[in-house]
């Protein structure tokens, strides 16, 4: 349960630590740790062990892992924790079965006794096999390497840097009249090695920031209290993701922004808007035309798209926890099924720029690609790994294996998955402009969707009611609840290009025990006609 | 490894805290071997054993503090690890909010340590599996389940001369059987601290029946229903409800425990007089930690809610410091007290209602109220006139635990359940007008 473990860190006081990684100084976590040729070295050790002792197949991932949290509130630092986890993860195919063994004990005798665990653990399991691993093929490529593109380093910039920034986010946000305020920032570095029998040394080095804000404002008198999260987006990128570009800023109902954000203005901003939704309107329910900004509209990809699409859940294999999927092999195998109207197209690519899935290669060794999964509102393909393909008829892996660390075994995880903008030159103003009845809804908020991913229920940060054409005022109160396949369905307009951007997050959970995984989906802000809005204001006696 | 005596880990505490120069110090062991089994598709799929200690080190210099970890144990790693939480806490600003470190505790005696389950084997394991889709493939219904089997130990010390030891196991079973046509779902589950007291097979049985009986269920109209709440259906909104109980969010007004006007609501009659939730380390049926995993608090029994009436909420030691009020520590387990009826009972007694096995992914709509939206899941069935009549389509519900402790109608025997990573007792609730929103088609 990583997610707990990294909750937890925001409580006060006490030793309270996430559970993989041993804490480090600053200077650690910026070092380069061990040489790819070392790694190299390490890594044939165990590709030649397991194959002595009988694999067929062997892939080893020698990981290091750093992390730096930084928590506020108000006036104060909660915590700054530094850590660091290192070892090597393996995994064999022998008698037709996986094996897989874990150790950070990195040296030639405890990685070689570690392939050895691995071949054994498959032979063991093996006994109860039904249904031999078929592995897609994959081409060596030899050595090669890859890096998120930054340009700033984030676990290289001071701690005091750091530190003062985001106090200077919390004072903004209280002399604009905030009640309290939490930011935090969570940094972390994924340095990968892996190697494949296959013939591939592939060393990534993947960055990643996400740099979350909450401002609450309370009325004491009336006892009723609001809060607005931060408009920014976890994001494949450096510290230059703060730098709050006056290029990167979104002008309209709010400031949004794009390839880096303005903490300290979102937060003022954050304070003047939750103060105002304690004297907001509240919604009348019903059905309404909603118009849905991007960093809204990509948690509701994730939940009614990115997770029906996994092959594994479609499978059953996620039947225990996560649950299966509505999209059925039967649907795919149609060619038919309207999953949404005409104009809706998904892909899935793990080589977007700026992304929570970008890298150069998976945890297995295949490279990152681009592939549709929605074509033409049509259900046209699945997300799947090495080990799955051949379920769905295909030659050729997705590229979608991930393991969260190097003691963890890799599974299928999302990739980014995006909805393609409109083609058409079409604007926020003008969309809005289009509208009868309806909402614009920003930011993420609250959201619940069944084991099958039909019904679903979501809230945001900001809600404004539009009414022929124009926005008459914010709304509270608002969550709209429908059908995955009927709220594509209802997709009338998408902004084209120009409004397309990223969004995602650090904390998608799966398997038994849970492994988390970071994501992103991208979209323009798009219209869904006649939607059921319901009003979520209760009073407690 | 995993697992330490309390002697050896004083020895290796005592020692740690030996090499501090710092002005405070302190110490916390912890080590699990934690064993896993998972299937699906009447097939095991992945199995597993993590064994891991961990040495975690906290130095103090005034309102300054630096925490390192470590997994070696040798005299220069220890005090390595000690030096390196120093210079952390050299190099950190000062928390206005850092309280002194506590003086000696006095812990209770808990015993929650079973051999049954500290010498599970993987042929155990495997077993478990084996007798779970044996009871699948007897019925044509698919098994996917989960076992995970731990014996932990957790040892704290600090230089005022505070020790405490503490040793557990825990077994948790779940199951999920889906017949063949997809048409039905149920599940089952089994949370406890000895092993020999679970049984994989009958477990399975009951989630076998409910996926067999849920299928071809019929749709009922959204809106306000008597329901009967089976425990992990209750505790679904319980532990949320608990997990936002909170003194000091309750007196700066953001809370749904926060009074009109300020303060906090402790002393109001917020529910229904017969809910009654307290902790206590020590209770038999879900023995847990002794002190608090936020600052090594000394856990005692404590009310949190009697005859209906808000009791206490827990209360760092800065923010009590910060008022006349006493500080209480977060708890390790729950218990909620319930009635006599077995499920059966409650069921024979209800005119008109509706039978919710889980509830699942509950996520807060509304802070203020506690609303929560969720789903009910498999194994949803309508009763009328005492008995089950036929199985129905899952809900969606948008419902506040607070409400819904208002609206009890009558209880069930409490059962133990795994809940929000700690052990509960909750009982089977009935409840009056619980709000479904809409109609879900998962199955």
């Amino acid at each position: 349960m990583k997610r707990r473990n990294f909750l937890k860190l925001a409580g006060a006081g006490g030793i309270l630590l996430p559970v993989s990684g041993i804490a480090v100084s600053a200077e650690q976590l910026a070092s380069n740790g061990m040489d790819a040729g070392d790694k190299k070295t390490l890594a044939d050790i165990v590709l030649n062990t397991a194959r002595k002792a009988g694999a067929s197949y062997t892939d080893v991932r020698i990981g290091r892992y750093l992390n730096q949290f930084l928590l506020t509130r108000e006036t104060n630092v909660e915590n700054i924790v530094n850590t660091e986890s290192f070892g090597v993860g393996i995994r064999v195919i022998a008698g037709g079965t996986w094996g897989f063994a874990a150790t950070n004990d990195v040296t030639p005798d405890g990685v070689a006794r570690a392939a050895r665990q691995a071949v054994a653990v498959a032979r063991a399991n093996s006994k109860h096999q039904r249904e031999p691993v078929q592995l897609a093929p994959v081409e060596g490529v030899g050595e090669a390497s890859w890096r998120t593109p930054i340009r700033k380093n984030a676990l290289e910039v001071p701690i005091s840097e750091k530190v003062d920034y985001l106090m200077h986010v919390n004072d903004s946000a209280l002399k604009a009249g905030a009640s309290f305020v939490n930011s935090s920032l969570y940094l972390v570095n994924e340095q990968k090695y892996f190697a494949s029998s296959d013939g591939s040394y592939i060393d990534q080095d993947v960055h990643r920031l996400w740099a979350p804000m909450q401002v609450t404002a309370v009325d004491k008198k009336t006892g009723v209290f609001k809060t607005r999260d931060g408009l920014s987006t976890p994001v494949g990128l450096g510290y230059e993701y703060l730098d709050g570009r006056e290029e990167d800023k979104i002008p309209g109902q709010t400031t949004l922004y794009g390839d880096s954000y303005d903490m300290a203005e979102d937060a003022v901003l954050a304070a003047e808007q939750a103060k105002a939704k304690l004297s907001a309107k509240s919604i009348d329910p019903g059905k309404y035309d909603l118009v849905l900004e991007p960093l809204h509209l990509r948690l509701t990809i994730h939940e009614s798209v990115g997770h029906p699409l996994e092959l594994d859940r479609v499978l059953g294999y996620e039947a225990n926890y996560a649950g299966t999927s509505f999209a059925t092999l039967d649907k795919w195998r149609s060619g038919k099924f309207q999953y949404g109207s005409e104009r809706v197209n998904f892909f899935a690519d793990r080589t977007q720029r700026g992304s929570l899935g970008a890298v150069g290669y998976d945890d297995e060794g295949v490279k990152a690609k681009h592939w549709d999964l929605v074509k033409d509102g049509i259900l046209v393909n699945y997300q799947a790994t090495r080990d799955q393909v051949h379920m769905i008829d295909q030659k050729e892996s997705h590229g979608c294996s991930y393991a969260d660390s190097w003691s963890s075994v890799q599974f299928q995880r999302m990739p980014n998955v995006s909805l393609a903008p409109g083609e058409e030159k079409y604007s926020v103003e003008d969309m809005i402009g289009d509208v009868e009845k309806g909402i614009y809804i920003l930011g993420r908020g609250s959201y619940s969707i069944d084991q099958q991913r039909y019904n679903f229920q979501f809230g945001g940060q900001l809600f404004y009611e539009i009414r022929d054409g124009e926005i008459v005022g914010q709304v509270e109160d608002v969550a709209y609840q429908s059908n995955t396949q009927e709220f594509w369905n209802s997709c009338s307009a998408i902004c084209d290009e120009s409004d397309y951007r990223l969004g995602g997050t650090f904390f998608d959970g799966k398997g038994q025990p849970s492994q988390v995984s970071a994501v992103s989906h991208g979209c323009a802000t798009s219209r869904f006609d006649n939607i059921n809005v319901i009003n979520t204001k209760r009073k407690l006696s | 490894m995993a697992i330490l005596s309390r002697s050896e880990a004083k020895q290796i505490l005592d020692k740690v805290l030996k090499f501090s120069k710092a002005e405070g110090a302190s110490a916390q062991l912890t080590g699990a071997e934690t064993g896993n089994i998972r299937y699906a598709r009447n097939s095991v799929s992945t199995s597993g054993i993590v064994n891991d200690i961990e040495l975690a080190v906290e130095a103090r210099f005034g309102k300054k503090s630096g925490i390192a970890t470590i997994n070696e144990f040798s005299d220069a790693a220890l005090e390595k690890v000690m030096r390196r939480a120093e210079e952390l806490a050299k190099l950190s600003p000062d928390n206005p909010e850092s309280m002194p470190l506590l003086g000696k505790q006095k812990y209770k005696s808990v015993d929650a340590f079973a051999k049954s389950t500290a010498g599970i084997t993987p042929d155990q394991r495997a077993k478990a599996a084996a007798d779970s889709i044996i009871a699948a493939r007897e019925k044509k219904v698919v098994a996917a389940g989960y076992l995970e089997d731990a014996r932990s130990f957790a040892a704290v010390a600090n230089s005022n001369g505070l020790f405490g030891y503490h040793a557990a196991t825990s077994a948790n079973f779940t199951v999920t059987m889906r017949t063949e046509n997809g048409l039905g779902s149920g599940w089952a589950q089994s949370d406890v601290t000895d092993f020999a007291a679970m049984s994989t097979g009958s477990v399975s049985s009951t989630a076998v029946d409910k996926a067999v009986l849920s299928q071809e269920a019929r749709a009922l109209e959204p809106g306000k229903y008597t329901v009967i709440l089976e425990p992990a259906a209750v505790s679904g909104l319980v532990g949320f409800m608990m997990w936002n109980y909170d003194a000091r969010s309750a007196d700066e007004g953001r809370s749904f425990m926060s009074k009109k006007g300020g303060g906090s609501r402790i002393g109001e009659k917020m529910f229904d007089k017969r809910v009654h939730l307290y902790s206590d380390p020590a209770d038999l049926n879900v023995p847990a930690q002794p002190w608090s995993e936020d600052d090594h608090m000394a856990l005692e029994r404590v009310d949190w809610i009697k005859d209906g009436v808000v009791e206490n909420l827990p209360r760092s030691r800065y923010w009590a410091s910060q008022s006349d009020d006493k500080a209480i520590p977060t708890p390790s387990n729950l218990i909620m007290v319930g009635g006599d009826k077995s499920t059966e009972e409650l069921i024979k007694k209800t005119r008109r209602g509706v039978l919710v096995t889980r509830t699942w992914y509950i996520r807060m709509v509304d802070p203020q109220s506690l609303l929560l939206t969720g789903l009910t899941r498999d194994g949803t069935f309508y009763i009328e006139n005492g008995e089950i009549k036929y199985p129905i389509k899952n809900f969606r519900f948008n419902e506040s635990p607070v409400i819904m402790l208002n609206n009890i109608e009558d209880m069930g025997r409490a059962e133990r359940v795994g809940m929000y990573g700690f052990s509960a007792m909750i009982p089977a609730l009935k409840v009056r007008d619980f709000t479904f929103s809409s109609l879900s088609d998962a199955v």
